[in-house]
């Protein structure tokens, strides 16, 4: 094999391949001109506009509210569906646990969307038919779309935490048992505490999945709650839009300053372990 | 947090449960547990029952599960004419081969393109490995449908692909690929190849080099150990890459939806259509229920197998 050239060559043009459209978009954001690919002369009117733009901007509110709570409650029920099955051998339904926590990973967004819609309109029925629930259901809109996040990304979250429970030394908790602690205190004294940097990457993941997310949002979602990319898929689907690449441009911005900075930390603090 | 778990709330909620036979182990167990049956299980059985009911106009859409007949009794309407008119229409069908077809061909490519990219990153010296392993992580935290959104700027008719190829006389007619199968490939393979490297890549850098340099000592030229040693020992890297590149993109809604024409056919696209558009609830039901017998299923089942496996 021609190893002097043929990988470097493949890295190249791979790195390309992933990058070349996304450089074009960042380019075409400071167009001046309305035709996306056609250089019309440098201009941020494009950005102007985005900032006046009262729907997108409402969009991304709702996006990072759905994105925060779905994160935080992926976190949880994903660190205690992980806890059970890595420190429970056996107990009612464990095969089930596993199951129900797992399959959300190969599930086609398409399915889980409607199959919670579903869901959610057929309980909302049964609440109306009865005088003393009726109307009590909350519509859907913001609280449905942190549901339906939050349980795909709790999938996420275990298979990070249950990943690093298993590595960690048991030994630790045995010892706070050993010395009196009940079991509370020795999952938020040692257990939590040791799986920290698991349960933050977790939750970065899933704040990025929900934020990302646009089939599952657009089925259980309801009026007034669009997300972010909802409204983004509405106006791309008609076809290029230059303040839809403004956008793109503001957000490769800031997720490529937070994971160079956590790449950077990450390092260092891998470095500093090591000395 | 100490404070906390020591405090007299933690003893009266412990006390409480104590009296009703609740173990804390049960609750610890029951939270996930609930939520997950709530929110996972119970929306499957509504949607297989929903596939059994027929169409209506209503509020909600579908008919009820069960009528009270004029005697007075109780009849339970379920009926498998979605599933009937599923298996008649050849547009189903299609939809369903050519999702599989797809996701085969582009899964293909995704390992083609992937393998040589996560070959030299696991064998670079240390710094350029980060680089090279962030820039490949990168654009996978960035939205992943602003990226579809790129190539809609490249691939059209006035892209930038076919302004460049113009511009330098390469060809006189704009080629079409916005609106292709074609596109389609690009985008699932643009997509996911984050998710080909990095399985590959975790496999490769543990590859031995004496193994390597034991094969060139004992004769074999570099593409043979690569097909007699590498390549195999790499097998389970290829299985993980190709199953997170195929699992997703069979499924796929917003890449043909964005970049495929009105004749590529998947069968993601089929179900939202039939929801959105037809706004028939039980077909679209029947559309999911058989998707995931169809796709899911192997894959559930090809898992618990590998999972048996590691245990044992």
């Amino acid at each position: 094999m021609a190893r002097g050239w043929f990988l470097p060559l493949a890295v190249l043009l791979g790195l390309i391949f992933l990058y070349s459209p996304i450089v074009s978009l960042i380019v075409f954001s400071f167009n001046d001109s309305r035709l996306v690919t056609v250089w019309g002369g440098f201009s941020t009117r494009w950005y102007t506009a985005l900032f006046n733009d009262a729907q997108i901007l409402g969009a991304a509110w709702v996006s990072l509210k759905v994105a925060f709570f779905s994160a935080c409650l992926a976190t949880m029920f994903g660190t205690l569906g992980a806890f059970v099955l890595v420190r429970f051998d056996r107990f009612w339904g464990r095969l089930l646990l596993m199951a129900m926590l797992t399959a959300p990973l190969v599930m086609p967004e398409v399915i889980t969307g409607l199959s919670l819609l579903l869901m959610f309109v057929a309980t909302e029925n049964l609440f109306n038919s009865f005088a003393l629930t009726n109307g009590l259901f909350p519509s859907r809109g913001v609280i449905t779309v942190v549901i339906a996040h939050t349980t795909f990304c709790a999938a996420f979250v275990a298979v990070i935490a249950q990943s690093r429970l298993r590595d960690m030394d048991e030994s630790l908790e045995e010892a706070a048992r050993d010395l009196g602690a009940g079991p509370v205190r020795v999952f938020f004294d040692i257990t939590i505490p040791v799986i920290t940097p698991a349960l933050v990457s977790g939750w970065l993941l899933a704040f990025t999945l929900s934020l990302d997310d646009l089939v599952i949002a657009s089925f259980v979602s309801g009026p007034g709650a669009s997300t972010l990319p909802m409204v983004i898929f509405s106006k791309v689907r008609l076809g290029v839009s230059p303040d839809v690449n403004a956008l793109a441009t503001i957000i490769i911005a800031l997720v490529s300053v937070a994971v160079i900075t956590a790449g950077v930390l990450m390092r260092r603090a891998a470095r500093q372990r090591m000395h | 947090m100490s404070a906390l778990s020591d405090n007299a709330l933690w003893r009266g909620t412990a006390r409480v449960m104590g009296v009703l036979g609740i173990r804390g182990r049960t609750l610890v167990i029951a939270i996930p547990m609930l939520w997950l049956l709530v929110f996972f299980l119970v929306p499957f059985l509504v949607l297989g029952r929903i596939s059994l009911a027929e169409a209506i106009i209503a509020r909600p859409p579908y008919s009820p599960l069960w009528e009270r007949g004029p005697d007075g009794a109780l009849h339970i309407i379920a009926t498998l004419d979605n599933y009937r008119f599923l298996l008649e229409d050849a547009l189903y069908r299609n939809a369903y081969l050519s999702s599989i077809r797809i996701a085969v061909v582009s899964t293909a490519f995704a390992l083609l393109i992937g393998y040589p990219i996560a070959y030299y990153i696991a064998r670079s010296p240390e710094p350029r490995r980060s680089i090279l392993l962030l820039l490949v992580i990168l654009p996978f935290w960035t939205s992943f449908l602003l990226r579809v959104y790129a190539w809609m700027g490249f691939l059209r008719r006035e892209g930038v692909i076919n302004n460049t190829l113009m511009g330098l006389g390469v060809i006189d007619e704009p080629l079409v690929m916005m609106q292709t199968d074609f596109a389609v490939y690009i985008g699932i393979v643009y997509t996911y190849l984050p998710f080909m490297i990095l399985p590959l890549y975790a496999n490769l850098v543990k590859l031995d080099d004496a193994l390597l340099e034991a094969a060139g000592d004992l004769g074999a030229s570099p593409t043979v150990t690569f097909f007699t040693v590498t390549l195999p020992l790499s097998l389970p890297g290829i299985v993980a890459g190709s199953m997170l590149v195929f699992i997703p993109a069979i499924g796929e809604y917003v890449i043909p939806a964005l970049l495929g024409g009105p004749d590529t056919l998947m069968i993601g696209r089929v179900l939202w259509d039939e929801f959105f558009s037809s706004r028939d609830w039980p077909v679209a039901s029947a559309v999911a229920i058989v998707m995931l017998f169809l796709v899911v299923a192997p894959i559930m089942w090809l898992q618990s197998v590998q999972n048996r496996r590691e245990l044992d």
